[in-house]
């Protein structure tokens, strides 16, 4: 992920219907915001999807389009969680190559980040790993240490804390 | 399963009654024969009127809308149909005008597989949309339909497209007409409560300004708010000046009236703008045509913004003070907070100006533009609607033409649409018959459109269709002139057809005119020509400029009054958007 630069992350309650992650992405690209990461799934009620969206760009001018963004029909809400203290998790999984001779070393820092090791061959290692995503950039740092094969990460999901609505 | 009520076709136009629809304009093509046919087969009072080509359906139906309020239905085929309507919903998106787009598509299970004339219209038009659908069922069509006519219709209005696979069009519908809306997401602000703190801090800060000024756009005429917005001026003895799409908001002819302001528009009103100590904007988004520099705009002044659509408070120009609302209800919420203003000298100040800088034109020498309208104006009374093309004979219709009522001024603002002008009109005088249209076009801008003739032809409308005619693209031109050294580059307009001779080989009367002292008369003989359509093509000086000017990205304070010296300093490029 690129460093320096804040991305914000905004949870955008929609209807779920085709062509409204179209409109929602065309909003912010139209402006010249990139969106880091996107998490979709369904709401309690299926009719609704929950969006937790990443976002980096200028600062001045966030507010108007989030603006344009809950504009739109399809829309319900659209809140910046960038500053609240929500409770925010992503999932990655991390495939290193790594033989027997530093096996026991890739566990040892796997370990003491939380991961599961969820597949394991004579030369790989995968790892399943939960949390703030600057745990997993400094799981990542650590394991650079050896050849990182692959990298898959689900991108920040986000939930108001106690009773309060996200 | 229910029982079969109708085919898809037949719900369309049942559905588009329902709505109070008087006029379908459109094309017909393949994907659209199913709605074609239920137009026959279903017992329905709605006209279809054939255009030529499917960009003047989508004008006319945006000028029956600006002329009458009511939302017009554009139906036209699939592929290239549909992507002809593209610049007309922009214009109409551009210019919060409501609209009803009907496009054909390929059928369902042919979709994104390059089915003859199948264009992805859905995700073609999402930029320039208030809303859209591609339908799923034959069932959705009365829901959608009524969603559609809402959505257009309420808050800011704007264009709706539905998008129809044939075979839901040809298909059965087993549900009633009968729909309810499932549009949890859209919130109109029309009836929201207006915010009493707000209000209160817009009275104190009015009861506080020496030298106020109202600045009037479109939704104060969308929201029907223009008597509520004499009263409010003339109770406070506030001047009032309007964007150009507000022109018809206050009338021009009263003695509070500082015309319109911008790039073009009255140097008294914009000197205002410079001068103010508040400016109260109701309905006006800050258009880059008026603020000039974003960041110089009214740092004078304290700034009121009071708009239906809460994403357009901040997005030019920080407020001091906000209301989110209908226009109505934010003056009339408004009114019985505030006590008329010692306005004494502010207005004998405009007063001075207006004096000082009025519009002004040349009668002696080559015929002008300005000339043609300026008699136009006073042989109609000032009654008609005028329709206009985009350029400099816009700029000087909105000058020379005074407009004292709503739905009147009929512009391309935001989208600046060549082409729109003739169509518009049509749509207006199918809107409104029993009034007087005429519409203002360029050569440039005619040419466009001008197949739309055979629309205004058989239909015979009685619309003045003024062509002032300067050979050239004339905004351009004096581009050039002023800041590039007067390199015309891509201007010339060589090859224009004899406009008479080509509206004859439509059956319509044709006039030319060409010199200052024919002006009056042939513009009596238009006026005077009811029989259908008239062409007056008027042959204008070439190289005539439009002033005032304030350049693109300048501030206000660097408007150029009038036509610089020849010899004078060299003006720099502007920076601002086009």
């Amino acid at each position: 992920m690129i460093k320096n630069k804040t991305i914000h992350t905004l949870s955008v309650y929609v209807s779920n219907k085709s062509g409204v992650l179209a409109r929602i992405a065309q909003t912010f690209s139209r402006r010249g915001y990139n969106i880091e990461s996107l998490v979709v799934s369904a709401a309690i009620d299926g009719q609704f999807s929950r969006m937790t969206i990443g976002v980096s760009g200028a600062e001045e001018g966030l507010d108007q389009i989030i603006k344009q963004v809950g504009k739109l029909i399809d829309v319900l809400k659209c809140t910046d969680h960038t500053f609240d203290d929500a409770v925010t998790k992503e999932m990655g999984l991390i495939k290193i190559e790594v033989g027997a001779e530093g096996r026991g070393e890739a566990l040892q820092i796997a370990e003491h980040f939380g991961c599961k090791t969820v597949d394991l061959t004579d030369e790989s290692i995968m790892l399943q790993v939960v949390g703030d995503p600057d745990k997993i950039d400094a799981l990542m740092g650590m394991l650079q240490k050896f050849k990182i094969i692959e990298i898959v990460r689900t991108g920040k999901v986000l939930m108001a804390r106690g009773s309060e609505i996200t | 399963m229910e029982n079969i009520t109708m085919d898809g076709g037949q719900a369309i136009i049942k559905s588009l009654e329902a709505e109070g629809v008087e006029y379908i304009f459109g094309y017909s093509g393949g994907s659209v024969i199913p709605i074609f046919d239920a137009l026959i087969t279903t017992d329905t009072k709605i006209k279809f009127i054939l255009v030529r080509h499917e960009q003047g359906a989508a004008h006319m139906a945006d000028g029956y809308a600006r002329a009458t309020g009511k939302p017009a239905v554009v139906l036209v085929t699939s592929g290239p149909g549909a992507t002809n309507v593209i610049t007309g919903i922009m214009t109409a998106h551009m210019d919060s005008v409501p609209m009803i787009c009907l496009t054909g598509q390929s059928v369902s299970w042919m979709i994104g597989k390059d089915a003859f004339q199948e264009a992805d219209i859905f995700d073609i038009s999402m930029p320039v949309v208030k809303h859209s659908y591609l339908l799923k069922s034959s069932n959705e069509i009365p829901r959608t339909i009524r969603e559609a006519f809402h959505i257009a219709t309420t808050g800011r209005p704007g264009p709706v497209l539905i998008d129809i696979p044939k075979d839901m069009s040809a298909g059965p519908m087993s549900v009633g007409l009968h729909a309810e809306m499932d549009i949890p997401g859209y919130q109109t602000h029309a009836d929201d409560e207006i915010n009493a703190e707000h209000i209160q801090n817009i009275a104190e800060a009015l009861a506080k300004s020496q030298k106020p000024l109202i600045l009037a756009g479109h939704g104060v005429m969308i929201s029907g708010a223009q008597d509520a917005l004499r009263q409010l001026a003339e109770k406070m003895q506030a001047p009032v000046t309007t964007t150009l799409l507000g022109k018809g908001a206050f009338p021009e002819t009263h003695e509070l009236s500082l015309g319109w302001l911008g790039m073009h528009g009255s140097a008294y009103a914009n000197k205002a703008v410079c001068d103010c100590d508040l400016i109260l904007n109701i309905g006006s988004r800050f258009d880059d045509r008026i603020l000039g520099d974003p960041a110089q705009f009214c740092k004078q002044a304290k700034i009121i913004h009071v708009d239906i659509d809460p994403s357009e408070i901040g997005k030019m120009i920080n407020p001091d003070i906000h209301c989110i609302g209908d226009a109505l209800k934010v003056i009339d919420a408004l009114m019985p907070h505030v006590a008329p203003l010692n306005t004494g000298s502010w207005l004998k100040t405009l007063d001075g100006w207006k004096q000082k800088y009025p519009f002004k034109f040349k009668r002696q020498g080559n015929l002008k533009m300005q000339h043609v309208i300026d008699e136009f104006y006073k042989l109609s009374d000032g009654k008609a609607i005028v329709v206009t093309d985009v350029g400099q004979h816009q700029m000087w219709a909105g000058q020379f033409y005074k407009t004292d009522h709503p739905n009147n001024f009929l512009s391309s603002g935001g989208a600046g649409t060549m082409g729109f002008g003739l169509p518009a009109a049509i749509g207006a005088q199918f809107g409104r018959p029993d009034d007087l249209v005429i519409c203002f076009s360029g050569d440039g801008g005619f040419q466009m459109t001008l197949f739309e003739l055979a629309t205004a032809a058989l239909y015979k409308l009685p619309i003045k269709i003024v062509i002032l005619n300067n050979h050239y693209l004339g905004m351009v031109r004096q581009w050039q002139e002023l800041f590039y050294d007067d390199r015309t580059s891509g201007v010339d307009l060589e090859g224009n057809p004899d406009f008479v001779k080509l509206a004859e080989s439509y059956g319509i009367k044709g006039f030319n005119l060409r010199r200052p002292g024919d002006v009056k008369r042939i513009v009596k003989a238009a006026l005077d020509y009811n029989e259908g359509p008239c062409l007056i093509n008027c042959e204008v000086e070439k190289t005539d400029n439009v002033f005032p000017m304030i350049p693109a990205g300048k501030p206000i304070e660097d408007m150029i009054i009038d036509a610089p010296k020849a010899g004078s300093k060299k003006l720099e490029k502007p920076t601002g958007s086009t």
